[in-house]
């Protein structure tokens, strides 16, 4: 896991392009060595150009890059030991599946067995050691997806630089494809940086997760932090599903505090920064994490929808708030309600969290 | 009558006719060049005696020496310059004057041949009365430098303009310098482009008269120059052996430039 030593670290980057988009507003992030780190968000937010800031394709319009303690911001791509894996994966067509993968290394200028043997290695730790002789184009999607991770692998970078590279593969192989990156990861003790859009990629494998919109960053946190967390509204919103609750601050108890709506409804929640009683303040609140069947609330079931191992339901309490809530369907598979019945229902301490905006 | 959408009555008969006037003349000019007979319309029988006559008289074998030496450096010259220009214009198109740039560049295929064939003529004319500058066959090979340019440019652009922009990043990402990455990637995946821009030029050198007949002199003749003087005398079934030999040498290199810049599966 983590070390401490950080790996990359950006001081207040900003990047405005030609034509006045600021794709990246003051941000600072410091990724940690032999971290998995995943930069997540929106598409439009800023990942790429993180991402190409770091790699050297584009330069901040203001800030500072380090690479372990060294400001690189201006150097050129080939001056640091950071390597990418394309979204479109970028194979040269005219080199063979070999001469690819020791491109990195020909251009260092290593001796030739120095050479093959790391592409022998690369190609093997990619389950490719096959296809040396092919050319990219003889290859399937996954398959160039390989050897794109290899060659960005074989010269051994301090940072690997990831872009959607899943994505353009089919929903299956994206899957299998998840488990292998990570291993290799592992196996090579290399700092990943990983963009992606898509939450579930992003919990699924980051040690820590750094939540982008419009060219900010939201939240830095392990998935467990982020998806049980969230500091504001639009982390709430874009990982996971959320209900949105306002209300006013009725009581604080230590940690603990109770939110009450407008229409009366009391909703545990736990403290986030510094409020005091009488606070207009938004909870979010997880549909999974509400119970059914017990409880002081009372609600009436308004859709019920068969999900396969779950039911969602939506519950109006009151007039004024609707929630959303998922509950696990029973051996028998049914669903437990139907739609016009009363519930009770139940948040539990701790469920509801508040946020910042 | 059912046809098929898309079919319109008569075009066939107008491409027929389009094709009968442009073929029939060098049908005709060929067949001739075979004729035994003096007499240039009269048929007399196949023989290749007037290409053994060619090829025996003097004048003919400079002439198509020069133009060969002309197109050779001509080609090399304008292929160099319109790759540099090609990834001035496509890679950096943000820098101010791009726009301009490509619209200069291809100026050259607009403007009507004899005005910078005059143009021209008036330049070396200068150049050699200020500072005694005539370089001789030199001039003929700049001038035909400059306006191959735009023919090398164009079939070189549309390559780089198709080429993804993350292969040569990639290539910058691996430890390849500016120059390595050309070197190794921008310039074989280009190659195409090159091949066929350069045979564009090639041919257009080999064929050009207008230009060439203004600033030409003795000793400085070219091919089309050569056989256009050769008329003086009548049309002889030697300018048409001569002219049979042009047509030959163009149609083969724009067979290998048609060959290389088709669209390949992949
Ligand atoms: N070269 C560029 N020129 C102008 N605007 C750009 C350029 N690259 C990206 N942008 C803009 O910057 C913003 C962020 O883009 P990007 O980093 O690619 O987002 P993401 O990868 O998160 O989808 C977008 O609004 C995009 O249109
Ligand atoms: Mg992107």
């Amino acid at each position: 896991m983590a070390a401490g030593q950080s790996a990359v670290e950006a001081r207040g980057i900003s990047k405005v392009f030609p034509g006045g988009v600021k794709a990246l507003d003051d941000v600072s992030v410091t990724i940690r060595e032999n971290e998995f780190f995943t930069l997540l968000g929106p598409s439009g937010c800023g990942k790429t150009t993180l991402l190409r800031l770091i790699a050297g394709f584009e330069f901040p319009s203001a800030g500072e890059i380090l690479l372990h303690g060294l400001d690189i911001a201006h150097l050129p791509p080939d001056r640091r030991p950071v390597n990418t894996v394309f979204q479109h994966y970028a194979l040269f067509p005219h080199m063979t599946v070999a001469e690819n993968v020791g491109f990195g290394l020909r251009m260092q200028g290593r001796p030739k067995g120095e050479i093959d043997r790391a592409v022998d290695q690369a190609l093997a730790l990619v389950k490719m050691a096959d296809y040396g002789a092919r050319r990219p184009s003889q290859l399937s999607g996954g398959q160039q997806q390989r050897v794109a991770f290899a060659r960005a692998i074989a010269p051994r970078p301090q940072v690997l630089l990831l872009d959607e590279p899943l994505s353009a593969l089919d929903l299956k192989l994206r899957q299998a494809m998840r488990g292998e990156l990570k291993t290799l990861q592992r196996e090579t003790g290399i700092t990943f940086i990983f963009v992606t859009h898509d939450q579930e990629e992003a919990l699924t494998m980051s040690d820590r997760i750094a939540v982008m919109s419009a060219g900010k960053i939201q939240q830095i946190g392990a998935p467990l932090d982020i998806y049980e967390s969230p500091v504001n509204h639009f982390v709430a919103d874009f990982i996971g599903d959320s209900n949105f609750i306002e209300g006013a601050i009725d009581t604080i108890k230590g940690d603990a505090a109770v939110v009450k709506t407008p229409d009366g409804i009391a909703i545990a929640a736990r403290m986030n920064g510094p409020h005091k009683a009488g606070d207009r303040i938004a909870v979010a609140l997880r549909p999974e994490k509400i119970l059914l069947g017990a409880g002081k609330l009372k609600g009436e079931v308004r859709e019920a929808v068969y999900l396969g191992t779950s039911t969602s339901y939506v519950i109006a309490l009151g007039r004024a708030v609707t929630l959303s809530v998922r509950e696990a369907n029973d051996l028998s598979g049914k669903a437990r309600f139907a739609v016009g019945d009363t519930v009770k229902l139940d948040i539990p301490a701790g469920a509801a969290r508040m946020l910042a905006d | 009558m059912r046809q098929p959408v898309g079919h319109y009555p008569g075009l066939r008969l107008w491409t027929a006719l389009f094709f009968f006037f442009l073929y029939a003349p060098m049908v005709v000019l060929v067949a001739y060049s075979f004729n035994v007979n003096k007499l240039a319309m009269i048929w007399g029988g196949f023989s290749t005696r007037w290409y053994v006559k060619l090829f025996t008289t003097g004048g003919i074998g400079e002439a198509a020496m020069n133009s060969l030496l002309v197109a050779v450096i001509a080609t090399c010259f304008a292929v160099a310059i319109a790759i540099a220009a090609a990834l001035v214009l496509v890679r950096e198109a943000g820098f101010r004057g791009a726009g301009l740039s490509n619209a200069l560049i291809s100026m050259p295929l607009i403007v009507p041949e004899i005005v910078t064939a005059v143009a021209t003529l008036m330049f070396f004319v200068m150049l050699k009365n200020w500072i005694g500058f005539d370089l001789g066959l030199g001039n003929i090979i700049i001038a035909h430098c400059v306006f191959c340019i735009p023919f090398a440019f164009m079939p070189i652009r549309a390559r780089l303009q198709d080429m993804d922009l993350a292969l040569e990043q990639a290539a910058r990402d691996l430890y390849a310098d500016a120059w390595k990455a050309f070197r190794f990637v921008t310039l074989p995946l280009l190659m195409p482009g090159v091949v066929a821009g350069a045979m564009l030029a090639f041919v257009i050198s080999l064929d050009d008269f207008i230009i060439t007949q203004m600033i030409s002199g003795p000793g400085t003749t070219t091919l089309p120059v050569y056989i256009y003087s050769m008329i003086r005398n009548g049309i002889t079934p030697e300018v048409n052996a001569a002219s049979t030999i042009l047509i030959a040498v163009s149609t083969a290199l724009v067979t290998v430039y048609w060959y290389v810049s088709r669209p390949k599966k992949t």
